[in-house]
């Protein structure tokens, strides 16, 4: 089935995104990582919109509609970085924790 | 004047309750005014109650206090002649405390206070007397058992004084919780709380006799506490390290009475009940030799006092078991003055050597305080039953009660101890009035106003046997409509002659061993160690106590306290750690880590899933 590539490749991105969101220390690479699992997510979308069992072009404006807001996510996510890196003069994800109990 | 006596107990109220008020600003003298003339019109009020009171029920007035049910439980008064006569003898003897203890407790700090507690105490106790109902008796008694624990414990920075009173309250509770059972049980099965309303059913037979004769023993186990009877006896003659004048008032005359009152009282439920009659013969026989042996070795002269309380108290009871309620009465009445001027005598000794209490270190007072040598000398024949004086008349009548009721033993035991008592009464007045002063410094002055009031009760202690003999008018008086037998009838010649010839006996056989010292007491003594030290130990009831009721009560508190200590705090200590613990390890879970818990999610996602999957193959 042509569909089981197309969730495969979904999938490795996915877990790749989900890795790296998990490992790495650096936020920017952080947020390259969410980036990866969300197109891990369109590409399903578009996939099941052509081979779904109702195929319809419903998959694609949802993808489209999801890579518009995920472009304004990574712009927020970049913005609140720059603030973050002039407030205390670094990136690294493990330091961000003043919000700690 | 009769309709209206309910408002003689109110009297000291108000006298308390201004008391109070007023507090420590007034001056003594003012004190002592308000709480006197309180109970100088209780007294007056009482005397004119008495000269009016009808025979049989006497006179009854009520209002609804609390309904239960059908039931309606009442407050009021109810005067009859035994009423009436008691009434007045607490005014009586209250107002002469009252005055006595302005010249006693001079200079105390809390002097106000002390005559709170007396008007506190005299309302109380006249409210007993002229309660209708159980249940208004029960509260009065608790409350005079109150106001006693207060004046045992009035000098409470001295701690015997202090255990003392806690004693009293205690053994006098044990003996409460009788009676309390004994007013469930009487409502239970009669319906009324009436004391009248009670006897009536028994007398009707509407109450099974063993029943009755239940009601009976509890009541006579309140009696038992509050009078000082064996086996509850142990706190009346610690009592006595309250002040002088309230071991007079409420441990001689009126209080402890209460409970000869109580079984004279509800006394048609005992006749119902012969087992209860001769429970109450022989405890109050066993009592009055008990308590008259104990007194022979004392050697403080309140303690010797206190004794002869406990024994005579088991005469009035002995007298009661045997069918004696006139003579038990009558006994009540002169006890209570001739007792209470023995301790108003022995508190102007005690204040004239400066609180001094030991026997051995008086003497020789005679030349210096003849009148207080007199009035006590009245008080030691009434009590050792010298004619005429009045303790002569009562105790016949109560050993004449034994007799005709044909207790033969009880009676030997009471003509025994009255031997004992005339013994150690006149062991006291030797060895505080006779021979040589053995104490250190001079003997002071006893003021005139604690002296009077010792006067009038010695002319009531010579007087009062008057009252029956001859013709036994107080008798018939108290009887009348009543139901109850008046009187024995006459005494045989040789009763009379017994009773005197054996007071004389004790009284020479004091005077040979203590004046004229023919009689070494210390020859007796060697000849039974022994038995001089079970009598000086009290027949160590106290210790016994100690070792068979406190000992394992105490080990059981201690018992119970490791168990609290070390296992119910133990599970208390286990539920905070275990909550401490959890607590420590979601703090450390929650470590501001964002991929901590984007971990975590993840775990519990994929956890989730694995559960659900697993739930389908199942």
């Amino acid at each position: 089935m042509p569909v089981t590539s197309y969730l495969a490749l979904g999938a490795i991105l996915f877990s790749i995104g989900l890795y790296g969101v998990l490992t790495k220390r650096n936020a920017v690479i952080v947020l390259f990582s969410i980036e990866l699992m969300l197109n891990a997510a369109n590409l399903n979308l578009v996939a099941f919109s052509k081979f779904g069992l109702h195929p319809s072009q419903v998959g694609q404006v949802f993808s489209l509609f999801s890579i518009t807001v995920a472009a304004a996510e990574a712009a927020i996510g970049i913005a609140i970085l720059f603030a973050l890196y002039r407030n205390r003069g670094t990136v690294e994800a493990d330091r961000m924790n003043s919000l700690k109990g | 004047m009769l309709a209206n006596a309910w408002v003689i107990p109110l009297l000291p109220l108000a006298a308390f309750v201004l008391l109070l008020a007023g507090g420590r600003r007034w001056k003594e003298g003012v004190a002592a005014w308000v709480g006197s003339i309180a109970v100088l019109a209780a007294c007056v009020w009482s005397l004119g109650v008495l000269a009016v009171v009808p025979g049989g029920t006497g006179r009854k007035m009520e209002i609804p206090w609390l309904s239960l049910g059908d039931t309606v439980i009442t407050m009021g008064m109810e005067v009859n002649r035994l009423n009436a006569l008691m009434l007045l003898i607490v005014s009586l003897v209250s107002f002469l405390v009252h005055v006595y203890s302005r010249g006693y407790m001079r200079g105390d700090e809390r002097f106000s206070v002390f005559y709170a507690y007396l008007a506190l105490f005299t309302f109380s106790m006249l409210g007993l007397v002229i309660s209708p109902n159980l249940l208004q008796f029960y509260i009065f008694w608790e409350l005079v058992g109150v106001c006693s624990f207060l004046l045992i414990g009035y000098w409470y920075y001295k701690p015997e004084a202090k255990a003392a009173a806690k004693k009293a309250f205690i053994l006098t509770r044990i003996g409460d919780v009788g009676l309390f059972i004994a007013v469930i049980l009487a409502f239970w099965h009669t319906g009324t709380l009436e004391i009248s309303g009670v006897i009536q059913a028994v007398q009707d037979g509407k109450v099974e006799a063993g029943i009755v004769t239940l009601i009976a023993l509890l009541i006579f186990a309140g009696a038992v506490g509050k009078s000082g009877q064996f086996p509850l006896h142990t706190w009346l003659p610690d009592a006595m390290e309250g002040p002088t004048p309230v071991s007079a008032l409420i441990h001689a005359a009126t209080m402890v009475a209460a409970g000869v009152y109580l079984v004279a009282r509800t006394f048609p439920l005992f006749e119902a009940s012969p087992v209860a009659m001769d429970t109450v013969a022989y405890v109050g026989a066993f009592t009055a030799l008990f308590a008259a042996s104990i007194g022979l070795v004392q050697n403080d002269i309140k303690r010797v006092l206190a004794y002869s309380t406990v024994s005579q108290l088991g005469y009035m009871m002995l007298a009661l078991g045997s069918a004696g309620y006139t003579a038990g009465v009558f006994h009540l009445m002169t006890h209570a003055f001739f007792k209470a001027l023995l301790f108003l005598g022995a508190g102007a000794v005690i204040v004239a050597l400066h609180h001094e209490q030991d026997i051995r270190r008086m003497g020789g007072l005679w030349n210096r305080h003849k009148g207080a040598g007199v009035l006590f000398l009245i008080g030691c024949l009434a009590i050792s039953g010298i004619p005429p004086f009045s303790g002569f008349f009562s105790k016949e009548e109560v050993l004449l009660s034994a007799w005709q009721d044909g207790r033969w033993g009880v009676f030997a035991v009471g003509v025994l101890a009255s031997f004992f008592t005339a013994f150690y009464m006149f062991r006291l007045f030797f060895l505080v009035f006779a021979g040589e002063y053995r104490g250190k410094g001079q003997p002071g002055p006893v003021s005139s106003g604690m002296m009077w009031p010792m006067g009038v009760l010695a002319a009531l202690a010579l007087l009062a046997g008057f009252a029956e003999f001859p013709g036994g008018w107080l008798s018939h008086w108290l009887t009348e409509e009543t139901g109850i037998p008046a009187g024995h009838g006459s005494a045989p010649v040789w009763l009379p002659l017994l009773t005197v010839s054996i007071a004389a006996a004790g009284i020479a056989l004091a005077w040979g061993m203590y004046v004229k010292q023919s009689v070494s007491p210390e020859q007796w003594r060697a000849r039974a160690p022994w038995g001089y030290r079970v009598l000086l130990h009290k027949y160590y009831v106290d210790e016994g106590y100690a070792a068979v009721i406190a000992l394992p009560y105490k080990g059981l508190s201690i018992f119970l306290r490791g168990f609290d200590r070390y296992v119910v705090e133990g599970l208390v200590r286990l539920a905070t750690a275990a909550v401490q613990t959890a607590a420590r390890v979601s703090t450390r879970l929650q470590n501001g880590q964002v991929q901590t818990y984007a971990l975590i999610s993840v775990i519990g996602l994929v956890l989730l899933m694995i559960g659900l999957a697993a739930g389908r193959l199942f």
